[in-house]
C-alpha cells in the first residue's frame, strides 16, 4: 500500500508534512503581520529578524542558562515582544502621521541592523538546537513515519492561530481592537487608551513571530539569516490572502504550505517559486487578495 | 514635529529652478570629466552604474510615488542578458548592453502589469516577491551559471573601434551611458507626461477624475524605470566582466532604496550623491564584513526618523530658504 498510480505514498506524505510545517510558519508570521497592519498601518519588515531573534533567545536560554524548550516557548515571545514595544515607542510611533511607506523603510533598516549584528556575532553558520526530550521519536502511521516534534509544531501553531482568532473576533478586548482599526480617534474618545493598545498590539505581533522562531529552532538550524528569505515568502502569502481577515491569513498560510509541499513532490524545480506564481495569478484575477476587501 | 513638504510642490520660481538645475548639472559633469585622473577609475565606474540605477529607481519613487522593493531584478536580469550576449553570442558591447536593456524592459512590462494593480505597501511587497521569483529563476536556469554567475565576459570594442580594455576608454563609455540615461530621465520628468505623473503621485483620485488613465501612466513609468535600471545593469556586467546572483538578490533592491533615500528622493541629483556615498562606504568598510549591513540599517533609520528629505533635498531647501520666501 505504498504506491498508488505511481505515486509513492511515503514520499508524498513526507513532502505534505514539510508543507504543513512551512504552512504553520507562514500562518503564524502572516497572522502577526496582519494584526500589526490592521492597527498600525505599517508592514513590519523586521518580522523575519524578530522570528530569528526568537530562535536565538531559545538557543541562549538553553546554552547559557540551561532553561529548556518549554521555558523558551514562554520567555522568548515576552523578551522579543518587549524589544518590539521599545521599537514602537521610540521610533514607529513617530511615523503614524506620515506616508505608510516610511514605516516599511524604517522596519527594513531595523531588520538590516538586527541581522547584521547577529551575523557579526555568530557568523553565517547555523547553530544546532536540541529537540526537547519529551518530543523526540515518532510514530509509524502505516503509510508514513510521523516525527512527534513535527506533529507538535503543526498542532501547537494551529492552536495559537485559532486562539488569536478567538481573541480578536470573539472577546471584548478584540472588539476594542477591531473598533480602533476602523476609527482610532472615536475609540479614544470613548476613553480607551489607543496609543497603549497600538504598542501592545505591535508587541503581540512580534511575540507571535518570536514564538514561530522557537518552534523553528529544533527543525532548522538557528542562524542570523533564517528569517530574511522566509519573510519574502510570507509577504507573498499576505498579498495572496489579503490582510483583511484573521481567518484568511490562517487558511492561506496553511493552504500555501500544503501546495508548496505538493509541488516539491510533483515538480521540485518549481517548489521555490510556486507561491510567487500563485501570487501573480491571484493578482490578475482578484487583486485585493482571496480574503481582502476593497 | 514639522513635516517636510514634497520637494516638487515647493517649486517657487521656475526660472530660478531651471538655473539651479543647469548649474548643478554643469558642476556634476565637470567633476565626472576630471575625476578619472584623480580617483581610482574602477570605483568611479561602479559608482556611476549604481548612480544611474538609483536615478531610474528615483524616477518611479520620487516622481511616480511608487516604492519598488524589487528593482534588483532589472539590474540583475539585464546584467545576465548582456553578459550572455557578449560572451556566448559574441555581440559587440553596444549591442550587448542594448540586449540587456531590452530584456529588462520586457520584464518591467510584465512585472509592472501585475504590480500596479495594488498601491502603497502592497506594491512594495509584490515587487519584492516578483524579484525573489526572478532570483530563484536565475539560481536555477542553466544559462546564468548558478552560483558562479557568468564570468570572464569580454569587454570587446565599442562600435568595432574603441578597445574597452583600456580603463579610460571604458570609463568614458560608462560616463556616456550614464549621461544618456540621466538626460533621458531629466527630459521625462520635465515633459507633460512627467507633470501628469507628479499629479498622480500627489492625488491619484483627482487625476482619474480629470480623465487620465492613471494605470497607463504608472505602467509607462515602471517600464521606463525598469529599462534604465537595465541599462545600468547591462553596462555594469560589461565593465566588471561579470554577471552574478548578488545583483538579483533582494539586498540589492534594498541598497538602491537606501541610495535614493539618503541622497534625497524626488530630487534630480539626490540618487547620484546617495549612490556615490554608499558605494564609497562599501569600498572603505569592506573588510569590516557585517558592519556594512549594520551601518546601512542605521542610515535607513536615521534618514526615516530625522532626515526624510535626504542630503540634496536638505540642500535645496536651504538654498530656497536663503533666497527668501
Amino acid at each position: 500500500m505504498t504506491e498508488i498510480f505511481g505515486i509513492s505514498l511515503p514520499a508524498l506524505s513526507g513532502q505534505l508534512l514539510i508543507g504543513l510545517i512551512n504552512g504553520s510558519f507562514y500562518a503564524l508570521l502572516s497572522l502577526g503581520l496582519a494584526v500589526i497592519f490592521g492597527l498600525l498601518n505599517i508592514i513590519n519588515f523586521t518580522h523575519g529578524a524578530q522570528y530569528m531573534m526568537g530562535a536565538f533567545v531559545a538557543w541562549f536560554l538553553l546554552n547559557k542558562t540551561g532553561l529548556g524548550y518549554w521555558w523558551a516557548l514562554v520567555i522568548a515571545p515576552i523578551v522579543v515582544g518587549a524589544t518590539g514595544v521599545v521599537i514602537e515607542r521610540l521610533m514607529l510611533s513617530r511615523l503614524y502621521k506620515l506616508d505608510h511607506l516610511y514605516g516599511l523603510l524604517l522596519t527594513f533598516g531595523l531588520a538590516l541592523i538586527i541581522e547584521g549584528a547577529f551575523h557579526h556575532q555568530y557568523g553565517s553558520a547555523g547553530l544546532p538546537y536540541a529537540m526537547p526530550s519529551q518530543l523526540t521519536g515518532g510514530s509509524n502511521l502505516g503509510f508514513m513515519y510521523l516525527p512527534n516534534y513535527r506533529a507538535w509544531v503543526i498542532v501547537a501553531s494551529l492552536a495559537i492561530c485559532l486562539a488569536t482568532w478567538f481573541l480578536i473576533e470573539r472577546t471584548k478586548l478584540g472588539s476594542y481592537l477591531r473598533a480602533a482599526t476602523e476609527n482610532p480617534s472615536l475609540v479614544q474618545a470613548f476613553g480607551i487608551n489607543v496609543p497603549r493598545m497600538i504598542t501592545l498590539t505591535y508587541g503581540f505581533g512580534v511575540g507571535l513571530a518570536a514564538l514561530a522562531g522557537v518552534f523553528a529552532a529544533p527543525i532548522y538550524q538557528v542562524s542570523p539569516q533564517m528569517g530574511s528569505s522566509l519573510i519574502i515568502v510570507v509577504f507573498a502569502v499576505v498579498v495572496i490572502g489579503g490582510m483583511g481577515s484573521i481567518m484568511g491569513s490562517i487558511v492561506t498560510g496553511f493552504g500555501l504550505g500544503i501546495i508548496e509541499g505538493l509541488t516539491k513532490y510533483f515538480y521540485p524545480e518549481a517548489s521555490n517559486t510556486v507561491i510567487f506564481v500563485i501570487m501573480a495569478i491571484v493578482l490578475m484575477f482578484r487583486p485585493q487578495g482571496l480574503f481582502g476587501q476593497r | 514635529m514639522s513635516e517636510p513638504q514634497p520637494v516638487a510642490s515647493t517649486a517657487l520660481d521656475p526660472a530660478w529652478e531651471a538655473r539651479y538645475q543647469r548649474i548643478g548639472m554643469a558642476v556634476m559633469f565637470a567633476i565626472f570629466l576630471a575625476a578619472p585622473f584623480v580617483v581610482y577609475p574602477v570605483f568611479l565606474m561602479k559608482a556611476l552604474c549604481f548612480a544611474l540605477f538609483a536615478c531610474a529607481f528615483n524616477l518611479l519613487l520620487g516622481f511616480g510615488g511608487l516604492l519598488s522593493f524589487g528593482h534588483a531584478m532589472f539590474l540583475g536580469m539585464a546584467g545576465y542578458m548582456s553578459a550572455h550576449a557578449a560572451k556566448i553570442w559574441g555581440f559587440p558591447p553596444e549591442l550587448a548592453i542594448l540586449t540587456g536593456m531590452a530584456a529588462s524592459t520586457v520584464l518591467g512590462f510584465f512585472a509592472g502589469l501585475l504590480a500596479i494593480r495594488r498601491q502603497g505597501i502592497y506594491f512594495a511587497m509584490i515587487t519584492l516577491a516578483l524579484a525573489q521569483m526572478v532570483f530563484f529563476f536565475c539560481l536555477q536556469a542553466p544559462f546564468t551559471g548558478g552560483e558562479d554567475g557568468i564570468q570572464a565576459v569580454p569587454r570587446g570594442k565599442l562600435f568595432g573601434l574603441v578597445n574597452l580594455s583600456n580603463v579610460h576608454a571604458m570609463y568614458f563609455t560608462v560616463l556616456g551611458v550614464f549621461t544618456i540615461g540621466f538626460l533621458l530621465i531629466h527630459r521625462v520628468i520635465h515633459s507633460p507626461y512627467g507633470q501628469v505623473l507628479k499629479a498622480i503621485r500627489e492625488n491619484e483620485a483627482r487625476a482619474i477624475s480629470l480623465g487620465y488613465r492613471t494605470e497607463r501612466y504608472k505602467l509607462l513609468a515602471f517600464v521606463l524605470s525598469a529599462g534604465i535600471a537595465g541599462l545600468a545593469g547591462a553596462t555594469k556586467a560589461i565593465v566588471f566582466q561579470l554577471a552574478s546572483l548578488s545583483d538579483v538578490h533582494w539586498t540589492m533592491s534594498g541598497e538602491v532604496v537606501l541610495m535614493t533615500l539618503l541622497g534625497g528622493m524626488g530630487t534630480i541629483f539626490g540618487p547620484v550623491v546617495g549612490a556615490f556615498i554608499i558605494i564609497a562606504m562599501q569600498s572603505y568598510l569592506a573588510e569590516l564584513g557585517a558592519w556594512v549591513t549594520i551601518v546601512q540599517g542605521v542610515i535607513f533609520v536615521v534618514c526615516v526618523l530625522a532626515f526624510r528629505r535626504g542630503i540634496v533635498g536638505e540642500l535645496e531647501a536651504f538654498l530656497r530658504r536663503r533666497r527668501g520666501p
